[in-house]
């Protein structure tokens, strides 16, 4: 607890982890605000706060987690992440070791991505009064204003095609299966990538990049969903077009999963213009967080506001809206 | 179909095959038929493979009580309910019961409200809590028919062997039989049924030939996937058509006609026959598993003064005659305009594979 008071605990644990770490020159100034001049033009901001149980899983940690879903939810806004903030709330007894391994984590992921954490925040709360460890980012992108519609979807039309940069369901099984719940074991890591190189390579290949969410907790079905409700526009997706992670697949169908809905933390739902859906997708598949990337649906005028499957036996069903968490299947 | 598909599901759910099994119903089915598809696993996979579209008008599916959190009774919900309020209580439960509503509220609520009440994958998982807290008393909610039956009797069985003491099983536990052969008697008019596959696994075919021989209706153990599924349709189609009724078994790749002795001989070793309360069927004579009397102290009705009133059902709520084929989700009051899958009011709307949930999603 002491290392949450200011003093010199605080300080020594600033020194020792943080500032070991994060050594852009803003953030080493320590003081309360980082100046920074975000250039000409509109910027995207966002911010997000990530509590994960279990911290470490497969292909990651709850720092990487942080700092990729910052950058993604600007570069599927069309930004360039720039700069970010990190605060951290962590439950006092916490070990050292582990901050150390995350704060690591979440430099070497800023570096790679060339965005500047340039100013944080430290607090240590009573034992029982957060869940080990809690991390708020916030990040600002430069903007160009052709992209500000990507977020609204209001260019989505009819014809549209939808495209994915890989099989779902991997984030959310590698999770599951890192809380060890289950005796048996499986090769399933985490998706949880920085997506800003695939979207630029998807915005430097179409101009009529019509839409893009990347499809974190509710899946691909609650962002197919999301399009077809904000847009008022169906969605059909072809249940054979969809790529499949073998692992992934077989893990829902002994749990009764649908790995529509299971979290993702490197996936993207990219809406173009028809004529651009190729000539986009052989662009994803040059970049390596697409190169499973696939069309997997279109844009109808169809049963606008709902979201529909083409089931890989021919038959059609809605896709439902995500009400709660699934559950897996009793008998 | 990409190339990362599934090897061993990939022929089940074929298109090409399924427009040919499609095509011979289509041929075959003259009279108009009702069909009763039993399980809940095969109430969602008609569902979730759009199969009703590749059948003629001809051909009526009903769901039936297959469902094990559609049957439990709301007084067992009850039950859980005030269980779960004792202090050294934890309660563990498999997954859609934590949202069916009792006669005031709901595990879930009772879990917001502090109740320590876990879900887990496999009843042994209770077992292992039990050990880790030996202050506390580990309360399993046993629902589900032959197919969940075993694994809460091999429960009771290690928590003997390893002296588990702070072990319990409420059971709501209950057989196929008696409840479809209470349906082929009664007044819904049920022309032949798809048998549970996975509870069919465990017994074996033969349970269910009074419904051939004496209730005179076709019987079908069917699988899962689509081709299993439109398969047995066709054989039903081909039953009734000839008037030649009999158990036949699609699900020969996992069902045996002995069924799994192994797990037959643990559940009769656990458990003894009592009558019980079905949802919608009322109760039913010599349904319901209860542990027997040698094992009764990890039997929480014995264990526990459990203190709870009969409670009444919803007015409106007709889960009893979905549950029974009498009539369809859209025909209740309630469905969709009280009743939903955010605010369920019957148990049928609350499970992923209760009738009113899958035909609130499946509308168009």
């Amino acid at each position: 607890m002491h290392h949450g008071n200011g003093g010199v605990y605080m300080q020594k644990l600033i020194a020792d982890v943080f500032m070991r770490f994060f050594t852009d020159a803003l953030i080493c100034n320590q003081s309360d605000s980082a100046i920074i001049n975000p250039g000409k033009g509109k910027i995207a901001y966002t911010t997000d706060s990530f509590v994960i149980e279990p911290l470490f899983f497969p292909g990651g940690n709850i720092g990487s987690l942080a700092v990729c879903g910052t950058l993604n939810d600007l570069a599927v806004s069309g930004a360039k992440p720039e700069y970010m903030s990190v605060g951290f709330i962590i439950e006092e007894g916490f070990k050292i070791s582990d901050l150390i391994k995350i704060v690591r984590s979440m430099a070497i992921e800023a570096k790679k991505a060339g965005t500047r954490i340039v100013t944080g925040d430290t607090k240590v709360v009573n034992a029982g009064k957060c869940d080990q460890l809690f991390i708020n980012t916030s990040g600002i992108g430069a903007l160009n204003e052709k992209h500000i519609p990507l977020s609204s979807g209001k260019l989505v039309k009819p014809g549209d095609k939808i495209l994915l940069n890989g099989p779902p369901g991997e984030h959310g099984m590698a999770i599951l299966q890192a809380r060890k719940l289950f005796s048996f074991k499986t090769n399933i890591i985490s998706d949880c990538t920085n997506l800003y190189p695939l979207v630029k390579q998807i915005l430097n290949r179409s101009g009529q990049v019509h839409f893009m969410r990347d499809a974190t907790r509710g899946g691909v079905a609650t962002v197919a969903n999301e399009i077809a409700r904000k847009c008022n526009v169906g969605v059909e997706i072809d249940e054979t077009c969809i790529p499949v992670n073998r692992e992934v697949a077989a893990l829902c169908e002994l749990l009764g999963f649908d790995p529509l809905y299971i979290a993702n933390e490197g996936k993207v739902v990219v809406v173009v213009d028809a004529m651009d859906a190729e000539r986009t997708l052989n662009g994803m598949r040059r970049v390596k967080s697409g190169k499973n990337a696939a069309i997997i649906g279109e844009i109808t005028a169809g049963h606008p506001g709902k979201a529909v499957l083409k089931t890989h036996s021919g038959g059609k069903r809605i896709i439902d809206e995500l009400l709660g968490d699934q559950l897996p299947r009793i008998c | 179909m990409s190339p990362e598909g599934l090897r061993f599901m990939d022929g089940y759910r074929d298109a090409v095959l399924i427009e040919k099994l499609a095509a011979q119903i289509h041929s075959l089915s003259r009279t108009p038929i009702r069909l009763m598809e039993v399980c809940g696993g095969h109430t969602a996979a008609i569902h979730k493979y759009g199969l009703k579209d590749f059948l003629p008008v001809t051909i009526t599916l009903l769901s039936g009580p297959g469902c094990p959190v559609c049957v439990s009774s709301q007084k067992f919900v009850d039950q859980a309910i005030f269980l779960g309020g004792r202090r050294r209580v934890i309660l563990a439960t498999y997954g859609d019961l934590v949202r069916v509503p009792g006669s005031v509220s709901s595990l879930e609520k009772e879990k917001m409200r502090g109740a320590d009440i876990r879900i887990v994958y496999s009843v042994l998982d209770a077992v292992k809590i039990a050990q880790r807290h030996p202050e506390r008393q580990v309360v399993f909610l046993g629902i589900g028919f032959e197919t969940t039956a075993p694994a809460s009797a091999a429960a009771i069985v290690r928590a003997e062997e390893e002296k588990v003491d702070n072990f319990f099983l409420l059971s709501a536990h209950k057989i196929m039989p008696p409840a479809l052969e209470s349906l082929a008697g009664g007044d819904t008019r049920i022309d032949g049924f798809l048998a549970p596959g996975h509870v069919s696994a465990v017994t074996g075919t033969m349970i269910y030939r009074n419904l051939a021989h004496v209730y005179h209706r076709g019987v079908v153990v069917s699988g899962f996937e689509p081709a299993d599924i439109l398969q047995s349709v066709l054989l039903l189609v081909k039953q009734i058509e000839s008037g030649h009724f009999q158990v036949e078994n699609e699900y020969s790749r996992v069902v045996k006609k002995e069924g799994n002795p192994r797990a037959i001989a643990v559940m009769n070793g656990v458990f003894g026959l009592v009558d019980a309360e079905w949802r919608g069927l009322g109760t039913v004579r010599e349904s319901g598993l209860a542990i027997k009397p040698e094992l009764a102290h990890h039997d929480a009705n014995v264990a526990f003064n459990i203190r709870v009133p009969d409670g009444q059902l919803p007015k409106g709520c007709i889960c009893g005659d979905i549950l029974t084929g009498r009539k369809i989700p859209s025909e209740c009051p309630l469905f969709s305009v009280q009743c939903t899958p955010v605010n369920p009011i019957g148990a049928c709307m609350v499970s992923s594979e209760g009738s009113c949930s899958v035909f609130y999603k499946y509308k168009t």
